[in-house]
């Protein structure tokens, strides 16, 4: 092992941010992919791996990928919510892999909305 | 590291461990490979969470659910429905004892949310055993900008600034001690790190080995460099096996990344730590005695006419500092002095860690701003008293320090408030006593502890600890006599002056303190011959109350002496000569009917 300098400090602390920054939980976007029993039948596991494959692939570190129940929807899963910091949550329905990771450049990545793939804005009011 | 959704840090300090945490990760991790789930959440071991009355405990992160009281038997669901299903699973999270409905996040949490943390800031977020995840979090940065951007003597001027105390129990300051070690010039100096921890109840110094070691290095490192050391020692027990496991484990990796050895960080810089185990005698946590036993000698406190920083261990310049001490030092370096001197009273700054047990709900290790009220720490973060039970007052300060009685509780805790009410901080035990606890009984137990851990070598402490006992312990049996108070107080004071060090000079207070709040339960067991608290067995009778009694025979089929008698559907009857007062009939009796007088 090389002897550390202090910029090497830095350069551990940034490799390692990845995943420390998930502890902290605060995250540019989040992405809750749907996982109630109805989920999971149509494919929520796929969906779910093709995202944790994006956010390895890409250079993103606050990205936090969580799962949640069945949003209530069944017929209309796989579904995933994605929650851009400071914006409404969107919902996406019917998903594929292939859509999923569209959705993660376009929309996550680029915070350009998928409009084709999405069923509506924001959450359901809880009282 | 690899990427993965979710971070499951289970808890793996000693009293998770001895929970079973280790069997919760196995059942965790084949749960998860079961469902395919390996790739996407990951297991964490860290150090000890604070919240030991809970253990064993985990936290899910980044959703931050706390989860606890895990079992084997209830891993398969909780993988299932919340790692699975993304459903988090009620019924393992913590409901606070007055409500009912449970509060998910770790933030909502009493116990957790009125806490501050600097010296334990990491715990629970890092795995101790991986010096990345340490680096990750700002560590060693503080070492690096001592190293290169800052002066020995700056050094210590920032920790003056700050008016770090020591943790360890006298409270001297920090920087002055530094400064004064740096003054006396000699080729070799010594920082020791006193991780000699003997306390009863107390878990600080050993909770923060086990959780965010690489602190304690870094704290060492800069002491060293301030007073021109090249030599760190650990003096840590030998009872404290998962501490030694991940200290020995830390110092290596730092060694590999260049952060112990030769010219660290490319400066002219030389830091190197051994550890030195002790064998557990509760004299060796005092300076001079520690310093004995790491000299092959018998531990023996010696007279203190020259300073241990002007002729310590080998009779060279020593630093002596406390772990939680010296682990909060890179905070102060990384962050500036004004930040923890921004916090705390007056004269006591910053943060204290305490060890809150006893009969409080919430046990378990909390840090606190200095200057926090006694009844803060015991009710909005330990929960109150166990049991709804009335609160009678709390030991601080280990074996040596005093009782405080319920009307202080509203004491802000700091250095002197502590010791101008008779009791002290030490280094930060805290045991909380109900109405059911006996305050000569705990004196007792204090003397007891003190006679067995006296070195022997001062004879107003080796006899005067052992003759106090004698006479606390005739109180308990009912044998005490008009002049046993009068005589205790002679005692305890002729021991307080004519001891050498601190164990013996501080002795006395747990029972002088005891004797200032609670006197008359002294004179209630010397003139009533009556334990008020129902402790003392001498002296207390167990009796059934016909009224109360619904003849459920519960206590008849479980006392051990067979002394329970009566008809079916009568009210029972305790034979007192057969009866030898284990109160097993007082805890099985549902309708409160069993009354100790």
């Amino acid at each position: 092992m090389e002897r550390l300098r202090p910029e090497d400090l830095d350069k551990i602390a940034e490799r390692m941010k990845k995943s420390m920054s998930l502890r902290e939980g605060a995250g540019k976007a989040r992405i809750a992919v749907h996982m109630g029993t109805c989920g999971i039948a149509a494919g929520a596991r796929k969906i779910m791996s093709a995202l944790l494959q994006c956010v390895d692939d890409s250079a993103v570190k606050d990205v936090i990928l969580t799962t949640s129940g069945c949003a209530g929807l069944c017929s209309r899963e796989p579904m995933i919510t994605v929650e851009l910091a400071g914006k409404a949550p969107v919902k996406y329905v019917d998903l594929t892999a292939e859509k999923a990771k569209r959705i993660f450049t376009e929309h996550v990545l680029n915070g350009r909305i998928v409009a084709e793939y999405a069923l509506a804005l924001g959450s359901e009011q809880v009282l | 590291m690899k990427n993965f959704r979710t971070h499951l840090m289970l808890c793996a300090g000693t009293g998770c461990v001895s929970n079973g945490s280790f069997r919760i990760k196995a059942t965790l991790e084949h749960e998860l490979a079961r469902h395919e789930l390996e790739d996407e959440v990951a297991v964490i071991m860290t150090g000890c969470n604070g919240f030991c009355a809970q253990g064993p405990v985990m936290t899910v992160l980044p959703e931050g659910i706390f989860y606890q009281l895990l079992t084997d038997e209830n891993i398969p669901r909780l993988v299932e429905e919340h790692f699975l299903k993304g459903r988090p699973v009620k019924k393992l999270m913590y409901a606070p004892p007055a409500e009912k409905a449970p509060i998910p996040l770790m933030s909502d949490i009493g116990f957790f949310k009125k806490q501050r943390l600097i010296a334990l800031r990491n715990r629970g977020l890092i795995d101790p055993e991986k010096i990345d995840e340490y680096i990750a979090r700002g560590g060693y940065k503080a070492l690096a900008k001592a190293l290169i951007s800052m002066s020995p003597l700056e050094i210590i001027e920032e920790i003056k600034k700050s008016g770090l105390r020591g943790r360890g129990g006298a409270g001297y300051p920090t920087g002055t001690k530094w400064q004064s070690a740096a003054r006396h010039k000699s080729d070799v100096k010594y920082i020791i790190c006193n991780a000699d921890e003997g306390d009863p109840g107390a878990f600080m110094d050993r909770s923060i080995i086990e959780g965010d070691p690489h602190t304690v290095i870094e704290g060492m490192a800069i002491a060293g460099r301030a007073v021109g050391s090249r030599h760190g020692l650990v003096y840590i027990r030998t009872e404290y096996p998962i501490a030694l496991k991940r200290l020995n484990l830390a110092i290596e990796q730092a060694r590999e990344y260049g952060l112990l050895g030769k010219g660290i960080f490319g400066t002219d810089f030389d830091f190197d730590i051994t550890v030195f185990r002790g064998a557990g005698a509760f004299v060796c946590g005092e300076s001079s005695a520690m310093r004995a036993s790491i000299q092959g000698e018998p531990p023996e406190p010696s007279s203190k006419h020259i300073h241990a920083t002007e002729k310590g261990l080998w009779e060279k310049p020593t630093v002596l500092n406390n772990v939680e001490t010296l682990a909060v030092v890179p905070e102060i370096i990384r962050r500036g002095a004004d930040f923890f001197a921004g916090i705390g009273t007056e004269k006591s700054k910053g943060t204290k860690v305490f060890a809150l047990v006893g009969k409080v709900k919430n046990t378990g290790l909390v840090e606190v701003p200095m200057g926090t009220t006694l009844r803060e720490i015991i009710f909005d973060i330990g929960g109150g008293i166990q049991g709804d039970r009335e609160f009678k007052a709390v030991q601080t300060g280990g074996p040596s320090g005093g009782c405080i009685p319920a009307s202080l509780l509203d004491l802000p805790v700091d250095f002197e408030s502590l010791t101008d009410v008779g009791s002290m901080m030490g280094s930060g035990g805290m045991i909380v006593m109900d109405e059911d606890t006996c305050m000569v009984d705990v004196a007792r137990y204090f003397l007891d502890f003190l006679r067995d851990e006296s070195c022997g070598k001062c004879t107003a402490c080796r006899e005067g600890t052992d003759v106090m006992y004698q006479i606390v312990t005739a109180i308990c049996e009912g044998k005490g006599g008009e002049e046993s108070i009068p005589m205790l107080e002679e005692l305890g004071q002729a021991v307080r002056d004519a001891s050498m060090c601190a164990l013996g000079t501080s002795a006395p207070n747990p029972l002088l303190s005891t004797l200032r709040y609670f006197r008359e339960e002294y004179e209630a067991h010397i003139r009533d011959r009556r334990c008020p608290a129902g402790v003392c067995k001498a002296l207390i009778t167990f009796t059934i109350d016909p009224i109360k009694c619904k003849a459920c025979l519960l206590c008849n089929k479980n006392c051990p002496q067979g002394a329970i008698s009566g008809e079916k559907k009568k009210p029972q009857t305790i034979d007192q000569a057969n009866c030898i007062k284990c109160g097993v009939c007082r805890d099985v009796c549902k309708f409160k009917a069993v009354t100790v007088t």
